[in-house]
């Protein structure tokens, strides 16, 4: 639902960082998310290009990776996968654990033209 | 952390900017550049103002958020009532329209702001902002910021608040909080609201709502309670209080205080606050 308000947040990210990189055009970004973002991958992939329109963004091939849910255990100190609503230890069980991976919501990368290549 | 020398370079992904790494190699003509910055940013900048401007008039915010319905207003109006006399409350009420919720609170002889968000789900820390020039803080204890009724867009932007309260009122359902994870796991505290209903609908259990809590790896306390029946509000008041003691206590170092889950995802992903 609120996956427009992100990508409309994205795009301003986007013009500031053209800005900062003297750049005319965003041709690719990368879009790193997990489940426990609360966006949801397949949204904002449909929001991108109306967020985008009429932006330097505006033909921006966007990749989204999703991230899985890992979880660091602290009673028994191990790692293991775990999904969005059991982030319990998969090796003893407990439900003191940390998140390592799973609620990634980040702008990663992305890719300009500047103005030269149009010289 | 900074977002130009490569320090926010994380061991979760460093591997894509490695040789042979997806992000290594660019169209020809173009140039890459890597960013690794919350999408929500802007967002988070104008939260951390919020955040600062709460801190230097020692106000304690509290985001309070729950699907429409679940009791928010009457928690409020409750919490007004047994307090009122030893707190300044404040409220700054989101709702899609209608100022009828901030005229409840007013009603009560606390100021409210209500925002009216119009088709947006969720509040957002700008909106908060805005809000906050219609409140004078000095001297409010207290600021309650009722998040527009939803249990998932909410979760995803920070307001400046100190602390995340949910709630779950027992006609929704124990297992709200495995279909709503992102939500019930950005909880400080869970309130189950309306328990007077639990003898009619037979079928809520509040030990299963806890474990769909733990599962969370949520140590939030669950705290049960029914406004129109009076039962239950002292242990809210309880955990009130205490954290808000507990704010105060971190403002006298000079240090904020951030909803438990904020810091793990800062330092997960070596992001700035």
């Amino acid at each position: 639902m609120h996956e427009l308000s992100v990508c409309q947040a994205l795009v301003g990210q986007l013009e500031a960082l053209a800005q900062e990189q003297r750049a005319v055009r965003v041709v690719k970004l990368l879009v790193g998310i997990g489940p426990l973002s609360g966006v949801e991958p397949a949204l904002l992939d449909q929001a991108f290009p109306i967020a985008a329109a009429g932006t330097l963004a505006e033909d921006a091939e966007l990749t989204i990776e999703h991230h899985p849910v890992r979880v660091h255990c602290l009673q028994c100190g191990r790692d293991s996968d775990a999904s969005a609503n059991r982030l319990l230890c998969d090796h003893c069980g407990d439900w003191r654990t940390e998140l390592l991976s799973g609620d990634e919501l980040m702008l990663v990368q992305v890719e300009f033209m500047r103005e030269r290549a149009y010289v | 952390m900074c977002d130009t020398c490569g320090c926010n370079v994380t061991h979760g992904n460093r591997h894509l900017l490695a040789p042979g790494g997806r992000l290594e190699k660019t169209g020809q003509g173009s140039e890459a550049v890597t960013v690794l910055r919350n999408l929500l940013s802007e967002n988070d900048r104008s939260a951390a103002h919020n955040r600062t401007h709460f801190d230097r008039h020692g106000v304690f915010a509290i985001n309070l958020m729950s699907s429409p319905g679940a009791g928010k207003t009457a928690l409020l109006e409750a919490t007004i009532d047994a307090l009122g006399e030893r707190f300044r409350i404040a409220v700054i009420e989101g709702d899609l329209e209608t100022e009828n919720d901030a005229q409840r609170i007013r009603a009560r002889g606390v100021p409210a702001v209500q925002i009216t968000t119009g088709s947006a789900c969720h509040l957002d820390a700008h909106m908060v902002h805005d809000a906050l020039h219609q409140l004078e803080l000095d001297g409010i204890d207290i600021l309650f910021i009722e998040n527009v009724g939803n249990l998932v867009c909410p979760a995803s932007f920070d307001l400046g608040q100190h602390r995340n309260v949910t709630l779950l009122s027992v006609p929704e359902g124990d297992d709200k909080p495995a279909k709503y994870p992102v939500m019930f796991r950005a909880a400080d505290a869970v309130a189950l609201t309306k328990v007077d209903l639990l003898p009619v609908l037979g079928d809520f259990s509040t030990e299963s709502a806890r474990d769909h809590m733990r599962a969370l790896a949520s140590a939030a306390p669950v705290l049960e309670l029914s406004v129109r029946a009076d039962d239950g509000i002292s242990a809210w008041l309880e955990w009130l209080a205490a954290e808000l003691e507990h704010y105060r206590e971190h403002t006298r170092r000079g240090e904020t205080l951030r909803p438990r889950i904020q810091p793990e995802g800062l330092r997960l992903h070596g992001l700035k606050a």
